[in-house]
């Protein structure tokens, strides 16, 4: 396990200096100057400030300068936000974006997977219907209609709920809401689909042949084995909730990393772009790795470190 | 296993209820605290002078000196004060400055004796300190991309360019209180560019003390103006709150102002809605809606917009040719229909209520609208520039940023010039920002839709932007008189204020008589604010909004 572990770092350090290096040649292909006044200033004034930035040297000493940076942990000045360190502005912003994005999960998981199992369980029923309508309904309605459409209902008309900025528990409410649809649609129709499968395989026969009674059977055999797939889909769902709450931070004020990220790419912020690509990138992979992880739990079946004990 | 599994399950069960919980409870919660918290602030804002408002995006700076955006200016307008702040009626009036200062015959030398003013931590504001600021804006290390606006004072140019040293910068700390600028040339309109945030001074031992962290929280900046910044939760909220060490603090009512960041305007909407915003810009698409309110309001802008004419090409090298396009379309409608927010339809390059000649008259009241549409007058002319330049058909492309905004005027544009001259196709080729203004630099666009805000309160910010060859011009337009005009504004006339009045205005008309621009709206925007709100000041250059003055009735 632990030799497993070292690999797979090499492995995940490897592919984020992969990514790094993609990002930073494709960013500066990027036409234009990260500086702000680009449209005010003339030709000149900018070779001025491009000096002191280093963005009049070749394009390979600005690489071999960015990873010496990046080696030392240093992800360099914002040029948007003047002089302000871009790892103190990642930490500063993360905060709420990782907590809409794990509440949304973790609420979406677990409605997901009871709707799932109770559709699974009710096969063909009322409760089945009802289950993949609203699987159907979050698939297909984008976060941000339905986050306009809380706001207005919830915030402005019935005054429920705060409309939007972000000061405490309350506030998280109806962001969580918008972020978790899509996952609990996702996942109740994977866990239905793999349930029904897992149903009516040969062991849980067997199981039942033994008179293991029916909810013996479902919650020790069948959603165990049904959990697997909707684990794989988990990694994917995270990175669809980051990329989601990008508009949803928005609808709601949310001081996030969402917006800032798309911002300095339209607004060439290099050492940003770079950041948050390095710090999404690293995410993500650490998330597939979790998830690898995760596997061996479930199911003893999967031996990550090819078989060996 | 079958205990590890038992004890998965039995998390994610306690979790479940956990969060239903939370929802619940926290739901109540919220209703209570929303409903009393909005009728609180409703009755305390009466009582206790506070406003709320929202701001668009995060401050991006509070250094003063590396600034370029409104948000920071806005900002900085409030909680810094320069030698000079825009009162009421948007002139300069003194802010640092004790007294008028003693200009030398020449109109080059100011001296300038300051006021007994303190920062907010008590250190007294020295002429040192704008010393120190302004050298170290036009200093090639700071990097600060408003630099030129200080080009007017000697030196600074070259400085900024690195042939010489900061400290040859035409400015002088003659003893604590007293302060020598010499400037390059007697510029008429220099009082109200020292409101301008460059010229702000900077508390020298508290930059030093701070060192990389200056400004960048809110108590690691320190401040002069009749605010201070007490609180700054990046990317959340900011607030303002009086400032006691103000020189002019029996001025200021307001106790408290509260900023929460916010990016989308129906957001911001429904923030006023629930009361938790006092005001809140609009955007379009919600001025029907909002128009018939008693709270609506429209202010005009000193941003004008235009088309920039690309003379490389051809077709619109001829005159006839951005005379008939400019001609040709409805500006009026367009700015009802399609933008709807309080702009202005502009036939003419400086905006309405922006600068005021030596005769005390507003620039655009004497030089009137220089173009109108006329259909077929347009449709003639494209006849005549059909036969001069010799085409029957011609394809252009207009260039345009990738907003929702950019979109429908591009579509509105290329409609109406379509129906109206014969054999025209309008290719429309939307592009992100900075290509955007990239692609313009280097000349490869036929038509493009581009804007200007005034750097300083005269005309000359719009005017010399289009002399032959200028950094700003990028659509090869050319013509001598323009040219002298110009130069003559800028050098000789500066001695004599009504001849270069009359010069501005005549290089106006001449560069909307030659077609080089087609200029489309002044920009307004429409905004809903509560009725007890009063006096918030809207300044037409630097920072949007003064709210020295402003108060809760």
């Amino acid at each position: 396990m632990l030799r497993y572990t070292l690999q797979r770092i090499i492995y995940m350090l490897i592919t984020l200096f992969i990514i790094a290096t993609l990002t930073f040649f494709l960013m500066k292909l990027l036409p234009g100057s990260p500086l702000k006044s680009q449209d005010k200033l003339t030709p000149e004034q900018i070779t001025i400030i491009n000096e002191k930035y280093g963005l009049n040297d070749p394009l390979p000493v600005q690489y071999v300068n960015y990873l010496g940076n990046l080696a030392q942990g240093d992800l360099g000045l914002s040029f948007q936000y003047d002089n302000r360190p871009v790892t103190e502005m990642i930490a500063g912003r993360i905060g709420p974006s990782a907590q809409l994005g794990l509440q949304a999960l973790i609420l979406g998981s677990i409605v997901g997977l009871i709707l799932g199992i109770i559709a699974a369980i009710k096969h063909n029923t009322f409760f089945d219907y009802g289950a993949t309508f609203l699987a159907v309904i979050g698939i297909s309605i984008p976060s941000f209609v339905f986050a306009g459409f809380m706001q207005f209902v919830l915030g402005v008309k019935l005054q429920l709920l705060p409309v939007a900025l972000w000061e405490g528990f309350s506030y998280t409410i109806m962001p969580t809401l918008a972020l978790s649809g899509f996952v609990i649609a996702n996942i109740s129709r994977f866990m239905r689909t793999e349930l029904l499968e897992v149903m009516a395989s040969d062991y849980i026969m067997l199981a039942k042949a033994k008179g293991i009674s029916q909810s013996g059977i479902i919650i020790k055999h069948a959603i165990r084995n049904a959990l697997i797939p909707v684990i794989t889909i988990i990694g994917p769902l995270a990175v669809n909730i980051m990329t989601g709450s990008l508009v949803i931070e928005r609808i709601f004020a949310i001081p996030g990393l969402g917006e800032q990220f798309v911002k300095s790419i339209s607004m060439n912020d290099y050492t940003v772009i770079m950041g948050t690509t390095i710090f999404y990138s690293a995410l993500f992979i650490f998330i597939i790795f979790v998830v690898d992880i995760l596997y061996g739990i479930v199911d003893p079946r999967i031996r990550l470190a090819g078989g060996r004990k | 296993m079958n205990k590890k599994f038992s004890f998965l399950l039995v998390l994610v069960l306690a979790l479940s209820t956990f969060l239903a919980a939370c929802s619940g409870g926290g739901g109540d919660k919220a209703s209570n605290e929303s409903k009393s918290g909005s009728g609180d602030s409703k009755a305390d804002s009466k009582k206790e002078q506070v406003l709320n408002l929202i701001a668009t995006s995060e401050i991006p700076s509070m250094d003063s000196t590396l600034a370029t955006d409104n948000v920071s200016f806005n900002v900085m307008n409030n909680v810094y004060e320069g030698l000079y702040r825009l009162d009421q009626k948007n002139e300069p009036a003194l802010g640092m400055a004790a007294e008028e200062p003693k200009v030398s015959e020449d109109g080059k030398t100011y001296t300038f004796k300051l006021r007994d003013a303190k920062w907010s931590n008590g250190d007294a504001v020295t002429a040192q300190d704008f010393v120190f600021s302004w050298r170290r804006a036009v200093d090639p290390a700071t990097a600060a991309e408003y630099a030129y606006m200080l080009y007017d004072v000697k030196g600074a140019e070259e400085i900024n360019a690195g042939k010489a040293k900061p400290d040859t910068l035409g400015i002088k700390a003659i003893d604590d209180k007293t302060l020598e600028i010499t400037l390059k040339n007697n510029i008429p309109y220099f009082k109200s560019l020292l409101s301008f945030a460059t010229f702000y001074p900077q508390n020298e031992k508290f930059f030093k003390e701070q060192g990389k962290n200056y400004a960048l929280e809110a108590n690691t900046g320190v401040y002069n103006g009749p605010f201070t910044l007490s609180e700054w939760k990046h990317e959340q909220s900011f607030q303002l709150k009086k400032n006691p060490t103000y020189w002019d603090n029996a001025a200021v009512k307001l106790e408290t102002i509260n900023f929460n960041i916010v990016k989308d305007t129906a957001t911001a909407v429904n923030l006023y809605e629930t009361k938790k915003a006092d005001r809140a810009g609009l955007t379009a698409e919600f001025v029907d809606k909002y128009k018939s309110d008693p709270n609506f309001g429209t202010s005009p802008d000193t941003s004008v917009y235009f088309l920039r004419l690309n003379e490389k090409n051809e077709v619109l090298a001829n005159k006839n040719a951005r005379k008939a396009l400019d001609m040709a379309w409805d500006k009026k409608s367009f700015v009802d229909v399609i933008l709807n927010n309080g702009s202005k339809p502009a036939y003419y390059l400086v905006p309405d209520k922006f600068a005021q000649g030596p005769d005390g008259k507003d620039f655009r009241e004497t030089n009137g609208d220089l173009g109108k549409q006329d259909v077929e007058e347009a449709k003639k002319l494209w006849a005549k520039a059909k036969k001069e330049a010799g085409f029957d058909k011609v394809t252009l492309e207009m260039l345009n940023y990738d907003d929702d905004n950019a979109a429908k005027i591009s579509q509105y544009l290329k409609e109406q010039l379509e129906t109206n001259l014969e054999g025209l196709t309008v290719n429309i080729k939307p592009q992100p920002f900075k290509q955007k203004l990239e692609l313009e630099s280097k000349g490869n666009y036929d038509f493009s839709f581009a804007g200007w805000g005034p750097d300083y309160q005269d005309p000359m910010t719009f005017i010399d932007m289009f002399v032959t060859d200028g950094a700003h011009n990028q659509m090869g337009y050319s013509n001598p008189k323009y040219d002298k005009l110009v130069a003559d504004a800028k050098g000789p006339l500066l001695s004599d204020l009504d001849a270069r009045w009359k010069a501005l205005l005549d290089a106006e008309k001449i560069l909307m008589d030659d077609a080089a621009i087609s200029p489309m709206y002044q920009r307004g925007t429409a905004y809903l604010q509560r009725d007890y709100v009063k006096g918030i000041v809207e300044h037409p250059f630097g920072g949007d909004f003064g709210y020295k003055w402003a108060h809760i009735e």
